[in-house]
């Protein structure tokens, strides 16, 4: 087996080359109960960073995601203690100064980018930010549609910024009040409720097996 | 590589985005007007806001330098910002990093980014009237007079302080008077035109602002005027919506406004103040 040397948490152990971080972390015995969740790439719990040999990099991805390389060094950060104050969405405005008022700390921003170097998801961070700041929420909604919460820009940020917060709200106020509202979906619920569909509804619940059988195989598909 | 000398990149700044946005219209087609095309830098951040003056502090000066590369990714030597404070901070950084050392450690550090190898020039809206466009072709362009109107010219701090960054003769300036008189109003010089608005303590201290904002006021319309112009968004608003009660009502307009009136660009906040009688020309103050 082609094995290579990887460093957990200050301590090294062979590991098969070509798995993951998190798999070469449960190879070694690691038993992972935080830090962990999907294993898909999409739900951010196993935010994790490494340094490599010979390379004065700090590196940030999802442990999920990324494969081992020899020499590694690997620390996971499993949460990341973030501020986000209480809201009642019903009470905001869309705009920047709603922003600031919860998040004031958004104001500090040098635009260094080391938010937008962390993020595993690629997205750019510091323009999110900057968007806030000139209060285009739905800019910032659309910058961070993607964002999967992991915290990494978070934890690397001078300004000691709480993104991930920012950006749920932001996604929240463009939801709430920046989308246009999706007429047809409210017609067909009042059709719905205005009992439009119950007579074929009735019917189908009413029907014996093979008048179901009969039914699907008459049904009209679309072509 | 060839610019087109009337391609301006344009750095908007967060105000005129956001709370200023009224402001920012009428100025770009005014500009239009005047034969620019005005662009948009393409991922402009924060300016940075406050200069820093700490020397050790080269992060601060990140954020601006940024800026200055998008420009020049553009192409573009020089870069128009329409808000006092932006004019400050990225003129100020543009000759920070002149010393080698410095831009060499702030290269470096935004390994992100092309190299940036300085020489962008920093125009403010005051700036270009008077070096590019000029006063009598400024004069030349404009459709509807301001016909006499008198326009109090507040300057505030950082358009002129410190010094070595100052648009004009920090203490006996006159660009924004000729501005305003090449636009066809009567500039009304009062002595706290060059005072501080009192900036930033509109967020922790806005008592100190409207005692500020009170004092400019008074001295502007005690000297005659129908209204103040400024070119700064953060004074613009400290003047206006930190007025404290009993202090003149005179409307705080930005510069670029009375200039899209003049030119022709619809302005309803211009339009308020005056009513077109074309027989007699004669402007009717709305009753402050």
């Amino acid at each position: 087996m082609n094995e290579i040397t990887v460093f957990i948490m200050g301590k090294g152990y062979r590991v098969p080359a070509g798995l993951t971080i998190m798999k070469a972390m449960e190879y070694a015995g690691y038993l992972l109960n935080r830090g962990c969740g999907c294993r898909g790439g999409y739900c951010g719990a196993c935010a994790t960073v490494y340094r490599l040999p010979g390379d004065y990099k700090l590196y940030a991805d999802l442990a999920c995601q990324t494969p081992v390389q020899d020499g590694m060094y690997i620390a996971q950060l499993p949460f990341t203690p973030a501020e986000r104050p209480a809201y009642a969405l019903e009470n905001l405005t869309p705009d920047g100064a709603t922003l600031l008022a919860l998040f004031p700390e958004l104001a500090r921003c040098v635009a260094c980018n080391t938010c937008t170097k962390a993020c595993p998801q690629k997205l750019e961070v510091m323009d999110a930010v900057q968007s806030s700041l000139r209060g285009d929420i739905r800019q910032v909604a659309e910058f961070t549609f993607d964002c999967v919460s992991c915290g990494l820009c978070t934890m690397r940020c001078p300004a000691e910024i709480s993104h991930h917060h920012v950006w749920q709200l932001s996604r929240r106020l463009n939801g709430a009040y920046l989308t246009p509202r999706a007429e047809h979906v409210k017609t067909r619920v009042e059709e719905i409720a205005a009992g439009k569909f119950k007579g074929e509804l009735d019917k189908l619940v009413t029907m014996t097996k093979d008048e179901l059988v009969a039914a699907y195989k008459a049904r009209q598909i679309e072509a | 590589m060839p610019t087109n000398p009337s391609r301006l990149a344009y750095f908007p700044g967060c105000a005129m985005k956001d709370q200023a946005r009224p402001d920012e219209l009428g100025t770009l087609q005014a500009l239009a007007l005047l034969g620019y095309e005005v662009e948009e830098i393409p991922r402009w951040n924060c300016c940075g806001t406050v200069y820093s003056l700490a020397q050790d502090d080269l992060m601060r000066h990140v954020g601006p330098v940024r800026n200055l590369v998008r420009v020049q990714g553009m192409g573009e030597k020089r870069v128009l910002t329409l808000c006092a404070m932006c004019y400050g901070t990225l003129t100020r950084s543009a000759r920070f990093v002149e010393e080698p050392e410095r831009l060499e450690r702030i290269n470096a550090f935004m390994d992100t980014e092309d190299d940036f190898r300085g020489g962008i020039e920093v125009v403010h809206l005051l700036t270009l009237l008077r070096d590019e466009v000029g006063y009598e072709k400024l004069a030349s362009q404009v459709k509807r007079s301001l016909d006499g109107l008198k326009v109090a010219t507040y300057y505030g701090c950082v358009l002129l302080r410190p010094r070595e960054f100052a648009v004009d003769d920090p203490e006996r300036p006159e660009v924004m008077e000729r501005v305003v008189e090449a636009l066809g109003g009567t500039p009304t010089v009062f002595p706290e035109r060059m005072e501080c608005c009192g900036a930033y303590l509109t967020v922790g201290r806005s008592d100190v602002v409207e005692d500020r904002a009170g004092r400019i006021l008074r001295s502007a319309r005690g000297n005659g005027a129908d209204l103040v112009v400024t070119t700064c968004p953060l004074c613009q608003f400290n003047l206006d919506k930190r007025r404290p009660a009993g202090a003149p009502s005179l409307p705080v307009l930005y510069l670029g406004q009375i200039l899209a009136w003049a030119m022709g660009v619809d302005e309803p906040a211009v339009a308020a103040l005056l009513t077109d009688e074309p027989a007699t020309g004669k402007p009717v103050p709305s009753g402050v």
